[in-house]
């Protein structure tokens, strides 16, 4: 008999990063669809680059670092991140954006601070938002969708828009957010009528995709990869705030509940980042304060911010305070008295 | 219908109960051979009444217990004790450890037994001293010795004794067929503890994955036990958890269950107390799980104590080329054992040999994402990737901070971790570490405040040393001066002024004379050594009587003042010093004298 010595537990559960990872990367796929049916197969050109430079980066950094690089790659984090970043990219972007924000995301926010694990910020957040400081052309012209165009790019267009930017010129249009933060004048129900991108709820396609992502993180929800406390903080507080400043739909007004829950990246942002468990807090409560609070500036950058959209800023913003909302919801432990803190 | 109450995080990890369940328990039998640790239990190890060579029955004493934690070993069966020597024994800790090793000759010879007679089991004293007596510790897992967690303290009153039969482990099914096949024991021994406690409630704790068992004991329970079901959940059975699921009270961080009126018994531990009281049997033997897929015939075993762990699995059917392991006690707290020579010991509740395929090597830890499936898990709701955290940095105070130390190392948060990061095997060496640094820094406090008294006590001795020399400094120049002007006076013509200051001073008058006998003591020495001898024996005569004198006059004082008697007390010091030191010159003068001839 030769015995294997090890300290207990000798069982272990069936969960595995990786398998997290994937799970991860399965629940992308109700939105992914949505958004290549309504704004054709850019974003999917999108994730296969993003993929391949995040990949590439990541092994190098590996490989600088002294680290096992296939074993490590095995976790597949650096596929999620890239495919995070991608869906949050105008589809149709030029390959060297991508291969900026990969570098971004992976080289800057991940590889830097550790690998994973040990990143402060949120990878994919980080690329996005450098790309959108240095490249605000680029990073707000997004495709027009099904219906509102009289053709979608095919997968050609899609590839030759990556790859010789200059020989494509899809139609643009914009985006729902952009809609209503430049007719600030108009009330609600006029810039409806005004523009039929802003379809019924949340414009046209972006409801789909939204409710794409939100049926992927209700599976994730159900598969136990993350507790509901931070995403369900998030979008409450987004709903309350623009239920607060609705204002019946007039002319100062930010924009419904509905509108803000399902336009822009709510409901990506919500499940697909807000829930990135490396960059947030760590308790349940601490989930929820964390959560309440990209809410609520998630709305405030929406209306009041220069930028359109404002997941990526509030998540940023949000990923500095988590330890310190760890430090003050630190839960009761068995045996302790109420309200005790270390 | 009581309500039973929920605690915080555990798993669900998969049972394999079903394996060991299919037979009885069965018998053992007796091995060749029987190896006996001297320390069975946690506490002081049992010291050694018997030699090598000398002939053993069934149940005689072979250690008794080393002071109040600690128990007693018997022996299992005849035989004859071979040897007293270091063993390999079922310890985390892998190191040997003193054991009793008695040849059986399979006779299975008993001394006759003696059961507690039924006038003195409404003492508790002698009910504990029977327990104690009898070898018994806590048989769930942990070992502590049962006589003292039946002696709650003064003023602690106990409210409720809970029963342990939950057995949350995956594999282990002793309890289970305990309870299946000796309710009636287990239920005559907790009337024996109930009656030692005298608890407001009994409660029998059970998990709803055993029917059988809930059945047979629910038809055993005297009507004022109550069996409790509760849902299936690891680690229902932690003694913490099992009175917040049955209480819905927490016992305070570092305190004990009977610090809010609680005492847990294992099942087993009841069988152990009605056989030591009622039949006179000690702890000889206990029920053992042998499972994992390794074994061809899993089941549950009587095994006699000091059973070696390979004769047992032998005779389980063990096939060696596919055990990966040896696991005692069950697959999420049980630790490996290094080699089958291991004996089977109180707490050995199961022998698990699983295959490489039941229970795979881990693989090599990644890195944690903080997914917080831990701190779900947790059932002491501590934020186990935080304490992963600070137990990487060695930062001890967060790590005390987060409450480490109460950490039941129960294994969830391993279970759970998607990573694969041993998260116990950190909580248990940062514990271990921050114990050292305890010890450390008590031992350099202590050393410290030594350090300090001593310098205290040597600065006072050097303000007395000055004290005193400016005293003398005083003395000599008052004397100088008084000469002077006794010299003056004199030069003035007429020495009666001289001798009335002198009769003026007695102090000084008496410090002249010791002078002079000084001066002539000196004189002496320079003498006949003879002449010397004796003027020192006879210093020392004078001595020794004002001694006596004064140690009588001490004794005659019947009290009254302090202060007159603390005066007369060092009198009596101060002149055994002087003894002390006359005779020490005496002797030296004696020696010089000795040599000199």
């Amino acid at each position: 008999m030769s015995l294997l010595r090890i300290t207990s537990p000798h069982a272990h559960g069936p969960l595995s990063t990786t398998r997290v990872m994937q799970t991860v990367l399965l629940a992308t796929l109700p939105g992914v669809a949505a958004l290549a049916w309504f704004f054709g197969p850019g974003v999917l050109v999108n994730i296969a680059v993003t993929s391949f430079f995040a990949i590439a980066f990541e092994a190098a950094a590996l490989k600088l670092r002294g680290r096992p690089v296939l074993r490590t790659l095995d976790d597949h984090s650096a596929v999620v991140t890239a495919t995070l970043l991608a869906i949050a990219l105008p589809p149709y972007s030029p390959w060297w954006l991508l291969a900026v924000g990969a570098a971004a995301a992976i080289l800057l926010a991940k590889q830097l601070y550790g690998g994973l694990g040990y990143n402060p910020f949120n990878p994919a957040m980080v690329g996005y938002v450098v790309l959108l400081i240095s490249f605000p052309v680029q990073m707000t012209t997004w495709a027009a969708p099904r219906g509102l165009t009289a053709e979608l790019p095919g997968l050609l267009d899609a590839l030759r828009a990556c790859f010789d930017p200059a020989s494509f010129d899809g139609a643009t249009m914009a985006t729902p957010l952009d809609l209503l933060r430049q007719n600030s004048d108009q009330s609600l129900a006029a810039l409806y009528e005004a523009t039929p991108q802003l379809g019924a709820w949340g414009g046209v396609g972006w409801q789909w995709v939204s409710l794409g992502f939100l049926a992927g993180g209700l599976w994730m929800l159900y598969r136990g990869i993350f507790t509901w406390h931070a995403p369900v903080a998030m979008l409450a507080a987004l709903a309350a705030m623009a239920a607060l400043f609705y204002d019946g739909g007039g002319p100062g007004s930010g924009g419904s509940p509905l509108f803000h829950l399902l336009s822009g990246a709510t409901m990506f942002g919500a499940f697909f980042i807000v829930t990135d468990p490396v960059t947030s807090a760590v308790s349940t409560r601490g989930r929820l304060v964390y959560g309440a609070l990209i809410g609520v500036l998630i709305y405030l950058i929406r209306t009041r911010g220069n930028y359109p959209d404002a997941v990526a800023f509030a998540v940023l913003i949000m990923n500095f305070a988590a330890p310190f909302i760890d430090y003050y919801t630190q839960p009761r432990s068995y045996g302790h008295a109420r309200g005790g803190r270390p | 219908m009581r309500r039973v109450h929920a605690f915080h995080g555990g798993v669900h990890p998969p049972e394999n109960k079903a394996q060991s369940l299919a037979a009885p328990i069965q018998p053992a039998g007796i091995p060749p051979q029987l190896v006996l640790p001297l320390a069975q239990h946690i506490g002081a190890p049992a010291q050694p009444v018997v030699r090598v060579g000398q002939a053993v029955r069934g149940g005689e004493l072979l250690a008794e217990a080393d002071g109040f934690v600690s128990v007693p070993v018997h022996a299992p069966t005849s035989g004859t004790v071979s040897a007293i020597e270091e063993r390999p024994v079922p310890h985390p800790s892998g190191l040997p450890a003193p054991c009793i090793v008695i040849d059986t000759d399979g006779a299975d010879a008993w001394a006759p037994l003696a059961p507690l007679p039924e006038a003195e089991r409404a003492d508790p004293t002698k009910l504990r001293e029977r327990i104690q007596g009898a070898g018994i510790a806590g048989m769930g897992g942990a070992g502590f010795p049962t006589a003292v967690k039946l002696s709650p303290g003064p003023g602690k009153t106990i409210e409720t004794l809970i029963i342990n039969g939950t057995e949350c482990e995956p594999y282990i099914t002793a309890d289970d067929t305990l309870m299946r096949e000796r309710a009636g024991d287990i239920v005559a021994g907790t009337r024996i503890l109930a009656d030692l406690l005298a608890p407001r409630e009994i409660l029998i704790g059970i998990e709803d994955n055993k029917p059988e068992a809930i059945a047979a004991v629910r038809a055993a329970a005297d009507s004022d036990m109550e069996v409790v079901v509760f849902p299936t959940k690891y680690p229902s059975g932690g003694e913490k958890q099992l009175i917040e699921i049955l209480l819905g009270k927490q016992v305070p961080s570092g305190g004990i269950p009977a610090d809010i009126g609680v005492v847990c018994q294992n099942v087993g531990t009841a069988v152990a107390v009605h056989e030591a009281v009622a039949l006179g049997r000690p702890l000889v033997s206990r029920v053992t799980t042998v499972t994992g897929e390794a074994v061809a015939h899993p089941g549950n075993y009587e095994v006699l104590l000091g059973t070696p762990m390979g004769w047992l699995l032998e005779r389980a059917g063990v096939d060696s080329e596919r055990a990966r392991r040896l696991v005692m006690g069950g697959p999420m707290m049980g630790f490996s054992i290094p080699e089958p020579a291991c004996p089977v010991v109180k707490t050995t509740n199961c022998l698990l040999v699983p295959t490489e395929a039941e229970l795979p090597t881990p693989p090599p830890a990644q890195a944690c994402i903080r997914c917080g499936l831990c701190a779900e898990a947790c059932p002491a709701t501590l934020l186990p990737q935080q304490l992963y955290w600070f137990a990487q940095g060695k930062e001890y105070d967060k790590l005390e901070g987060h409450n480490l130390f109460d950490c039941i190392e129960c294994g969830a948060c391993s279970y759970v971790c998607p990573s694969h990061i041993p998260l116990v095997q950190y909580y248990r060496a940062s514990k271990a570490d921050i114990l050292a640094r305890r010890r450390e820094s008590e031992k350099a406090d202590h050393a410290r405040e030594r350090f300090e008294a001593r310098q205290a006590r040597m600065e006072r001795l050097a303000a007395e040393r000055e004290a005193k020399r400016a005293e003398r400094k005083r003395a000599a120049e008052a004397k100088a001066k008084a000469k002077a002007e006794a010299a003056a006076s004199e030069g003035a013509g007429g020495t009666d002024d001289a001798q009335a200051a002198a009769t003026a001073d007695p102090i000084q008058a008496a410090i002249e004379r010791a002078k002079a006998r000084k001066a002539a003591l000196a004189a002496g020495t320079a003498g006949e050594p003879a002449d010397r001898l004796a003027t020192l024996s006879a210093n020392v005569d004078t001595i020794a009587k004002r001694l006596a004198a004064a140690r009588e006059k001490l004794d005659a004082y019947d009290g009254g003042e302090a202060s007159v008697a603390e005066a007369l007390k060092r009198g009596v010091e101060k002149t055994e010093e002087k003894l002390a030191r006359a005779e020490a010159e005496l002797r030296e003068a004696r020696e010089g004298a000795s040599e000199e001839a």
